[in-house]
């Protein structure tokens, strides 16, 4: 029962996230594309973050009702900050000389950002799903209050019968989680940047 | 050809560009030079379309360059900047092949074209093909920034002071192989610097410009000879102190760093003082700076009697020079003299360096093998 309910976290974290890359990465080179998106996208991502992870999850549950779905969209909207403005920063911050050396040999916009722009960034992209997917283990606990299961489910019940035992083994579980994920993600991350 | 036609730039109401008329030939090896802020890069990317005009029309090959699609233009024309912007994240080869890939080549030709390109700079395909632009030196980055430029075939190549950043032994090897492959491409060329001495190296023609009009435009023999304005003068008379062996004097090729010792000193200080700088030479001044002579520590070991002044024991006879004698007169007199080192002086007689053969030796080398300072 254990290991299905970590299956069934893990899996709420990782659709989250995927969605939230496919997404992030989206809003990001919009914001850096046109000028005028910019701040209206860099703003609504920090607000996103800026709701307690409850009250989101409690106004999404009204419309999708108390499952799966209300928890992975709650996460993913909590993602997108460190996505967005990860692949943002990575975008804007590539040398000025390279830019202009892809510019000047006559590459279009999107050649531009699918050959070398976004490659150069992709590290910092990276850091921003590492970011993401660590918090959104954590988060995802709160997803067992609208009915997404999870360990959530697991330490709640605990709570309300006073089970010491199994609420310190969930979070002992959780834990072993989130640092096997950033220690993971973290090797991979500096792979990537010692080649560019 | 490239026929610039009463073009003007201004951002806001600052004029940058003012009326350029210029005339660029096929083949030519153009280098445009100036005081920064004289609007030499600004000229240069208009022709790719980096940066766009407010009046007149650029003509190449007697085509408007506003009739034709920004893209398609810069494919056509090679870029090279000093910042050498390679891309990081492909090798060297995929680096070299961006603009046929993007004018469609096929592979085995971008293959091909590589490795006449490397070839070309001496880089052997093998070794340098896979790797990426972080694991080469800044010359040889730069090296690759030239060729990604030459291969797709562009007659015209834009360089905007492509050897800036790289020190003066490798900037130099990278000018006379760009003269070398000039000579063998016959492109066109337009070179950005603020550097005369390599315009002049380079050039066909050299541009000088100034607050964004053309001042002369000439040969580099001619402009070297008449310099149509003050300011082009005062550019080309930092070029007069690169000197050949011919001219130098003692001055370039003496140790500036002495020690000297007043004539009043005792001996036993004087020997303590040369034990703790580790000589055993010392030049000896008067009150007013002015030579007097040398004591050696034998010297004074044999003659010197303790609480002596050493003025008493200074040797008068040790050959001196001026400082302004050529430097060759001064190494014949050295070899002649059979002596160690001669004595310097100032026309005051106060002393300014001394001669040896190692200063000699440095100061040669820095004539073979250039000098920056």
């Amino acid at each position: 029962m254990k290991l299905e309910k970590v299956l069934e976290h893990l899996y709420l974290v990782g659709m989250a996230c995927l969605f939230a890359t496919i997404v992030g990465l989206m809003l990001a080179v919009i914001a850096y594309i046109s000028k005028p998106s910019r701040k209206v996208i860099l703003w609504v991502v920090d607000v996103l973050q800026t709701i307690p992870a409850l009250a989101l999850l409690g106004i999404i549950m009204i419309v999708f009702g108390p499952n799966g779905t209300t928890v992975i969209i709650g996460l993913m909207l909590y993602s997108l900050l460190p996505i967005v403005r990860n692949t943002y920063v990575g975008l804007q911050n590539i040398e000025p000389g390279i830019k202009e050396a892809a510019l000047g040999m006559g590459m279009t916009k999107i050649q531009r950002l699918i050959e070398v722009e976004l490659p150069l960034a992709f590290p910092m992209v990276f850091t921003g799903i590492r970011i993401a997917v660590v918090t959104s283990i954590g988060t995802a606990v709160f997803g067992a209050i609208v009915g997404g299961g999870g360990l959530g489910s697991i330490i709640n019940r605990a709570i309300l019968i006073q089970d010491m035992e199994t609420l310190i083994e969930a979070t002992l579980v959780l834990m072993a989680m989130a640092i096997i994920f950033d220690f993971g993600m973290g090797y991979v991350e500096k792979k990537l940047k010692t080649r560019n | 050809m490239i026929i610039y036609e009463n073009i003007t730039k201004k951002y806001d109401d600052v004029i940058i560009i003012d009326n350029l008329n210029l005339t660029i030939n096929d083949g030519e090896f153009v280098v445009l030079i100036g005081p920064s802020g004289c609007g030499k890069t600004t000229t240069l990317k208009m022709i790719n379309r980096l940066i766009k005009y407010n009046e007149g029309n650029i003509y190449i090959d007697d085509k408007n360059i506003k009739d034709v699609n920004a893209v398609e233009l810069r494919r056509k024309i090679g870029y090279v900047i000093q910042q050498i912007g390679l891309f990081p994240n492909m090798t060297i080869e995929e680096n070299i092949s961006v603009v046929p890939k993007l004018l469609k080549w096929s592979k085995e030709k971008q293959i091909k074209r590589v490795k006449e390109l490397l070839e070309l700079v001496d880089l052997p395909y093998e070794e340098n093909a896979k790797k990426y632009p972080n694991e080469l030196s800044g010359g040889q980055q730069q090296r690759i920034g030239v060729l990604r430029a030459l291969a797709a075939e562009p007659p015209i190549i834009l360089m905007d002071e492509p050897f800036g950043a790289l020190d003066p032994i490798t900037r130099d090897s990278l000018q006379d192989e760009l003269k070398t492959l000039q000579q063998k491409l016959h492109k066109t060329i337009i070179f950005v610097t603020h550097d005369m001495e390599e315009a002049v190296k380079l050039a066909d023609k050299i541009v000088f410009m100034s607050d964004g009009k053309v001042l002369q435009a000439a040969s580099p023999e001619e402009m070297l000879n008449k310099p149509a304005h003050p300011m082009i003068s005062k550019f080309m008379g930092k070029l007069s102190y690169s000197r050949s062996g011919n001219d130098l004097t003692c001055e370039d090729v003496m140790k500036k760093k002495i020690f000297t010792v007043p004539e009043t000193k005792k001996t036993l200080e004087c020997i303590e003082l040369m034990k703790q700088k580790e000589l055993d030479t010392v030049i000896v001044v008067d009150a007013n700076g002015k030579y007097k002579g040398i004591v050696t520590i034998e010297y004074i070991r044999e003659y010197g009697k303790p609480g002596e002044m050493i003025s008493k024991i200074t040797k008068t006879d040790q050959p001196s020079v001026l400082i302004n004698t050529n430097a060759k007169d001064a190494i014949d007199k050295l070899i002649e003299l059979k002596c160690d080192y001669l004595v310097v002086l100032n026309r005051n007689k106060t002393v300014a360096g001394i001669l040896t053969r190692t200063s000699i030796t440095k100061a040669l080398a820095s004539v073979v093998w250039g000098e920056e300072d």
